[in-house]
């Protein structure tokens, strides 16, 4: 059981991820790390979690800590689950590392009657200066890495990502913007602020999706 | 149903094991024969296994530990018959990994196997004397279900755990793909869904090894008074190659020499190696009978889990089944090699079961399992433990 103090510490783009998770739900986690989001839900919400992640490290201290998690990866695992085997397939932080990312959105609203995508927004003005004014692959503080030793290596703006989920036909139930502070925006299409803007002063998004 | 404490006698042939305390001693199919999947009807069969711990009151607390090929039911404590520690005593004990004073833990002598569960050296009532190669070939969904035949001895609807590594862990699959309802969790370690052909072709090797010692006697040495003694040792040479992984072999030995400064121009044990192995063989013909190793090793063969439970395809043997699973390798094993092991995750996964999948990584090859390898315990203790608490087993 995690205390009341861990379950604040998880990162507040996982705190925006739990929100959208109905209590009582089956999940699966892609690329669940050390397993903090599925710890929460399965003691927070009693989510049936499961998790899949790359790192031999991550996997043990999952399994270690009681959670259903397997060694593998966003782009060739996800193939093997059957057509709406869980409520939701979460992909945290993720997207930017795996080779297809455009199979990889299509096999998570395959596979879940929803999936939950969270991204950085390289399309945030911190980014767009870096480049501009310093002539260098940005660096952020939450994009630390240098350019030859990323494991990112398909990074997209907002725009770019709404408008990948228009061609592969998905739908996107909510949306939300989360800034360097911490504080979230409603960029769900219709309903909240407009892209463009978001598309500057947005860190990270995250995307509630489903199939059309 | 009659029950035994201490071991049997064998009348029929040279002094061997059962004449050693093999623990407890069950009969079954005494009400029913026992269908083999050869066709044959076995009844009033033996089963010899140990416990560990005490059944709480609800009967939810059992574990059921599935021995390998060359295991026995000696998993915990002092072995009677070797005199030394059981296989998995590093895990399984009072406040170990498998904690005995929480779970009561089961491991029963295979059939077929030769440590007082029925098998070929023992007395075939048809004839009074041992069963020898009239033993009719038995595999490993024969082994579960007499298992199963002693769970319901004991009064045990459900397993709250059934786990093992390498051919156990074949036992823990079929238990988990033939009685779903009857296994909570299952634990697979260092195994497969099926027999390569490389698995195979070890085993043949091994099995022409005891079969090639005039001493066999085409399988009656027990009638004839003697023992395949060498044509069994080399079976376990070179099983036992293959259980260790070659870094393994290179730090142990190396080309270091055995008591010898130089090379000696023959064909004595100059290596320390070849010493090693000589030791292996020849301790191992103490313990275990040639038929016994023919029969098991063939029943490992003949496993293929997609095949009998599945119609050809692995994920159709588990689907609908509940049980959580825990899906461990190594990466130094050769035998049984992760990829074995991912495709039983794949399955799996197909069917949207509950499963973790660990690959450890270790040097030490199949025989990891056995070894003390921290990663692993602490993969297996929290899988334990998770699966406690869902289970509704409190902590201790």
């Amino acid at each position: 059981m995690m205390t009341e103090q861990q379950k604040q510490a998880i990162r507040v783009d996982l705190q925006l991820i739990a929100e959208m998770v109905e209590p009582g739900s089956r999940l699966l986690d892609v690329g669940c790390g050390d397993g903090a989001l599925l710890d929460y839900l399965n003691h927070d919400k009693q989510v049936d979690g499961r998790g899949i992640e790359l790192s031999a490290e991550g996997v043990n201290a999952c399994v270690s800590a009681g959670l259903s998690v397997i060694q593998g990866d966003a782009d060739q695992d996800l193939d093997d689950y059957p057509d709406q085997a869980f409520d939701y397939v979460v992909l945290g932080q993720t997207l930017q590392a795996t080779r297809e990312p455009d199979n990889v959105l299509a096999n998570l609203v395959r596979i879940g009657k929803y999936a939950i995508v969270s991204f950085p927004n390289f399309g945030y003005w911190r980014v767009r200066m870096g480049l501009l004014l310093d002539g260098r692959m940005p660096r952020t503080s939450t994009l630390s890495y240098e350019w030859y030793d990323t494991p990112n290596i398909h990074f997209c703006t907002i725009l770019d990502f709404v408008d990948l989920c228009t061609s592969l036909g998905i739908n996107i139930t909510r949306g939300l913007s989360l800034n360097r502070d911490g504080k979230t925006k409603d960029i769900t299409p219709g309903f909240g602020s407009g892209m463009r803007s978001v598309n500057l002063l947005g860190e990270q998004a995250v995307f509630l999706l489903r199939k059309t | 149903m009659n029950e035994q404490t201490s071991g049997q006698k064998n009348e029929g042939g040279a002094p061997l094991v059962s004449d050693q305390d093999v623990g407890k001693q069950v009969t079954l199919g005494v009400d029913e024969p026992l269908r083999l999947d050869c066709g044959v009807e076995l009844a009033n069969f033996s089963v010899a296994y140990q416990s560990y711990g005490e059944l709480n009151a609800d009967k939810t607390n059992s574990i059921l530990v599935c021995h390998a090929l060359s295991g026995d039911q000696f998993v915990s404590g002092i072995n009677p018959v070797t005199g030394k520690e059981g296989w998995w005593d590093l895990v399984i004990g009072p406040g170990k990994l498998i904690d005995t004073n929480r779970f009561f833990v089961i491991c029963p002598n295979i059939l077929g196997g030769c440590m007082g569960t029925t098998g070929p050296k023992e007395i075939n009532p048809a004839t009074g004397n041992p069963w020898g190669l009239d033993f009719p070939v038995i595999t490993v969904s024969d082994m579960v279900r007499a298992q199963a035949l002693l769970l319901d001895h004991l009064g045990i609807n459900q397993l709250f755990c059934a786990l093992g590594g390498s051919m156990g862990g074949m036992q823990v699959l079929e238990w988990a793909a033939a009685y779903p309802e009857r296994v909570f969790a299952a634990v697979p370690i260092a195994t497969a869904p099926h027999h390569s052909a490389q698995n195979i072709a070890f085993h043949e090797t091994g099995r022409q090894a005891i079969m090639a010692d005039p001493d066999w006697h085409g399988g009656d040495y027990l009638n004839q008074g003697s023992r395949p003694h060498r044509g069994l040792a080399i079976a376990r040479m070179i099983a036992h190659i293959t259980y260790l992984s070659e870094p393994a072999l290179q730090n142990k030995f190396g080309r270091r020499l055995q008591d010898r400064d130089a090379i000696t121009f023959g064909f004595d044990a100059d290596f320390q190696v070849e010493s090693y192995l000589r030791h292996q063989g020849s301790t191992f013909v103490d313990r275990f009978d040639a038929n016994s190793y023919l029969y098991i090793t063939r029943a490992m063969d003949y496993f293929d889990l997609a095949e009998r439970h599945g119609e050809g395809v692995l994920a159709e043997a588990f689907r609908g089944v509940d049980t959580r699973f825990c899906v461990i390798s190594f990466t130094s094993d050769w035998l049984y090699q992760t990829a074995e092991s991912r495709a039983i995750v794949k399955a799996l996964n197909a069917v949207a079961a509950n499963v973790s999948f660990a690959e450890i990584e270790s040097d030490k090859g199949h025989d990891a399992f056995l070894l003390e390898e921290p990663e692993f315990w602490k993969v297996l203790s929290g899988f334990l433990e998770g699966a406690a608490e869902r289970y509704g087993l409190a902590g201790q």
